[in-house]
Parts: C-alpha cells; structure tokens; sequence
C-alpha cells in the first residue's frame, strides 16, 4: 500500500476541520472494507486518511430520537442486524444488513460506509430507499438532511461534498402498519455482491415501494399507489404487468462480470413478485397479530 | 501529519508498544514486526479469512484493518488459542476430525470458530456454516471443519466454559 498520513480526530469539528483543510486529498475511514482494498489496488489515492472511529459524538449506538431512529456513523452491519427495533420496523434494513459479506465483514462495515461508497450494488440502500431513510450530512456549514432518494449519483458518487462526512442514518417511524421485506440474487452461496438487490415494503394503506439496485448507476425507487401490487387477490399476470411498468428504468450494464444484462432484468422482475408476496404476507401476520 | 507512529497492542495476553507505519496492516504488523506467522495472508481482500484474527474480542480480517486502528486494543491470534501448551478444544477436534489437510486455511477456521462458539456455544450445523462463511478452505474439507466445530461445542459443553484466551478478552466498544 502507498503511504499516507493518518488523522484520529477526537470529536467532529476537528474531523470537519481536516477535511476542509486537505480536500479531495482526504478519505474518511469507517469499517476499511471499501477503503482499504482500493487504497491496497491503487484505484483510490488518499494523502491523508481520517479515522472516523475516536470521535466521541459518534459512537457506535442506534438511538430512539422521537420518532426517528438514528444510526450513527460508526454503526456496523452486525450491529444493524441483531438491533429488535430495526428487525421489527425496517425488517428489509436488518434483512440487508445480514446478508453483507461475512461476520468477520459484518463486525467492521458500517451502514454509513455501504451508502458514501455508493455501490450500485450495495445491499442496504433499496432498504433504506423504501424506509425512506434521510443521510445526515455534517461539514463546514452546519448539519444537513438529505433524503436518501436524493443522494446517489451514480456509481461511486454522491452529493456529499469532500469536506463533509455522513454522521448519522435516520429512519422515521412507520404510522400505519407494514410488511418488509429484502431479498436478492448472487452467484453462489455464501459471501457475493449482488446480481439484483432489491427491497419491498407494502402499508396498510395499499401502496407498495420498491427499490432495487446492481441494474445501473444507482439504485432505484418506484412506487405503486394504486393498490394493485398490495392486493393480495389481484393475479400474478397483472402483477408482472405492473412490475414491467414500474421497472423500465433498469439499465443493467452490459459489461458488469457478475451476470449479463438480460439475466439481471429477468431475475429483477421475478424477485420482485418474491418480494410482493412475502411482503404482503408480513403485513397480514402483523395485522393478526394487533 | 504522522506517516509513523507508536502504538500499544496487546496480543495474546501480552502487551507491545510499537513503532509502526501508519500504512500498515495489522496482519503485517503481526506477522513481520511481531513474527507471529500463524496469521495468514493470502487474498488481501476481505474474501478468504486466512487472516482471521479477534479484535478485542470480535472476529475481524486482519488485512483490511490498519495496524494505527488497533492501538490499545487486545488481538488473539491462533498462537494465543493453547493454553500452556494445551490445546484448545477446537484444535483438538480439528486434530480428531482430519479437519486440517493443507492446514494453510486452519489458524482463520480456529479464530474464526472460537468467535462463532463464543457468541453461540450451541449452534446449528446451518449457524456454523454461516459463521465460517468468510473462511475458505481451497482443500474443500468443510465438512470435517464443520464436523470439528460442532465437536468442539459438545466437548466445550460437557467441560464447562474453556480457559481459552479468547474467553478472557473483553468485548467492547473502545473505538477500534
Ligand atoms: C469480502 C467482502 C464482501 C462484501 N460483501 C458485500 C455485500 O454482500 N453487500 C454489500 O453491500 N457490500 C459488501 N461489501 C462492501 C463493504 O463491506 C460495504 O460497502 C461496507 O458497508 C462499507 O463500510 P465500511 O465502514 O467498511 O466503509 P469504508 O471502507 O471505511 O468506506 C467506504 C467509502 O465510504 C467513505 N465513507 C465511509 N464512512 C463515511 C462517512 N461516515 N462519511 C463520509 N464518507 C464515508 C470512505 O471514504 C470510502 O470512500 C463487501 C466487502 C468485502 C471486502
Ligand atoms: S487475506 Fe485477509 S481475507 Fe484473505
Ligand atoms: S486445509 Fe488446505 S486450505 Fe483448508
């Protein structure tokens, strides 16, 4: 690995401070599971690293704030996983964080690192887009909410500027009652990216969000408002009909090694119609149960 | 700005303070600083766990984790798995079990494992299979790794909980 300087910052102001200092010279360091292998291979160069793991505002907790559940910055995926509030809310969000990598993976990635790396193919954004999840952003000027929808570019890319960094993951609430779900595609059993990655909640009012990703530059969210998808009585037929309509933005690469574009778009729509269901039968048990 | 810097680690129950560059990882630090060569490297990117090692308790890849980011904290590598010169329940199962062909992939499996049995010393064959997800074995002996691990439960079990130094190593969350 290419030398570089090392930064710990203690609290969030001097980790601001560093960054505004060096730029786009900088990286910011959670879980390393990202970051180190691209600084190894040489696809990122970083000057100076900034260790986000000794500031003291960001532990590694998952906090009730009135409503909103924030997930600070150093929150890893294990930790996502085992928390009961997330598995009964955002059963998609610990579902996702589960099936990241390995334990040894598990025990050091943090959510805040799998949204700022902005892998299309990253498995807990289309949770977080269909929890309608806000990014909290913190830099020079202050703090910012940015609603997850709005973040990703494209591959690689977010609307975070160098000097700032990600503090916190919220998740409002649920009102009414949901059934969620996450599931994907990948080569073999075991620790894989994802071919298709998609996440499903259906509410008691009808509607049903869909978010997928590894089919383009980012993941998507599309939303059926009508009904149809969260009606348990409609017919499959109708459904993939639906499911077509919603899914036209899917442009999977042609180059990407892990499955070719026809592959991904096929397995999207029957991964989707997986989801619808299993969805759906989550909120019926949740309805039983109330 | 630091490219050096000093750090204390404490492996295996004993304590260094080391000079090390910031660049480094903890596996090269154990391995070529500390000549602890138990601790493999192999694919350097997260996907094998051949350099499995605790990190104040929790299983990590010690190659994706920067030596600087370790500093005060307590690593177990398989060296510190036997007890005066006793070995841990885990390697005698592997021993019994023929788990170990070319043994490259071993010390990850056993770090791997006592992590696995520390936070569910009665799991499934399917909860062992998912916790040494990460560690692969190019010798395909899987089945005798798995076979060993459950074996290791039971006896662990029967015997009460092991003096393995693994079960000395707090768990936390000291910033690491
Ligand atoms: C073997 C292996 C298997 C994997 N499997 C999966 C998988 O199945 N699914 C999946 O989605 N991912 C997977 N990953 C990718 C990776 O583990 C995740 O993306 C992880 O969540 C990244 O988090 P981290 O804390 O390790 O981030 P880091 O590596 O520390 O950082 C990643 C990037 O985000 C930036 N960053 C991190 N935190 C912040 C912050 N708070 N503010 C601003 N910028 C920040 C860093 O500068 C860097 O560019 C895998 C990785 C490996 C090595
Ligand atoms: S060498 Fe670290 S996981 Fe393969
Ligand atoms: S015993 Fe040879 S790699 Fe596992």
């Amino acid at each position: 690995m290419r030398a570089f300087a090392y930064e710990r910052p203690t609290d969030l102001d001097e980790a601001v401070a560093l960054l505004a200092e060096h730029g786009p010279r900088a990286r910011v360091l959670a879980g390393g599971t990202d970051l180190i292998i691209r600084l190894r291979d040489g696809s990122i160069r970083a000057e100076v690293v900034v260790d986000l793991k000794r500031i003291a505002e960001l532990d590694g907790s998952i906090r009730d704030d009135g409503g909103r559940l924030s997930i600070g910055a150093r929150t890893v995926m294990t930790a996502i996983g085992a928390d009961p509030r997330i598995g009964r809310d955002f059963q998609a969000l610990a579902e996702a964080a589960a099936v990241v990598g390995s334990t040894q993976i598990r025990n050091r990635a943090t959510l805040a690192g799998n949204v700022c790396n902005a892998s299309p193919a990253a498995d807990t954004v289309p949770a977080l887009l269909i929890h309608g999840a806000d990014v909290v952003a913190v830099g020079p000027a202050g703090r910012r909410r940015i609603p997850s929808d709005e973040f990703f570019v494209r591959s690689g890319v977010t609307v975070l500027g160098p000097d700032e960094l990600v503090c916190a993951i919220e998740l409002p609430r649920p009102t009414i009652r949901e059934g969620s779900v996450h599931v994907r595609r990948t080569r073999r059993r075991g620790h894989d990216l994802a071919s298709v990655t998609l996440a499903c909640v259906v509410g008691a009012d009808g509607v049903t969000r869909l978010a997928y990703g590894s089919l383009g530059p980012r993941p998507l969210l599309v939303t059926d408002e009508d009904g149809l998808l969260a009606d348990p009585a409609a017919s499959d037929a109708a459904k993939m009909q639906r499911l077509a309509a919603l899914f036209v933005g899917a442009s999977p690469s042609a180059r990407s090694m892990r499955a070719g574009p026809e592959y991904r778009l096929a397995m999207l729509h029957v991964l989707g119609l997986r989801a619808v269901r299993e969805a759906i039968a989550r909120l019926a048990l949740r309805s039983g149960s109330r | 700005m630091t490219f050096a810097r000093r750090i204390d680690l404490t492996v295996n129950g004993r304590p260094h303070r080391l000079e090390i560059a910031v660049h480094h990882t903890l596996l090269e630090v154990l391995r070529d600083d500390l000549g602890l060569t138990g601790t493999k490297e192999c694919c350097l990117v997260g996907e094998c766990g051949a350099c499995t090692v605790l990190l104040d308790g929790i299983s990590v890849d010690s190659c994706l984790v920067l030596a600087v980011e370790a500093d005060g904290a307590e690593v177990t590598t398989v060296e510190g798995l036997a007890v005066d010169g006793r070995l841990h329940p885990l390697q005698e199962a592997f021993l019994a079990t023929g788990a170990a062909q070319c043994g490259f992939c071993i010390p990850g499996q056993l770090v791997a494992a006592t992590a696995l049995l520390a936070d569910d010393p009665q799991p499934t064959r399917a909860a062992v299979e998912e916790g040494i997800a990460g560690n692969l074995c190019r010798c395909g002996g899987y089945e005798q790794i798995i076979e060993a691990i459950l074996g290791a439960a039971a006896v662990m079990a029967a015997d009460g909980p092991a003096g393995g130094e693994a079960d000395s190593v707090a768990r936390g969350d000291p910033g690491r």
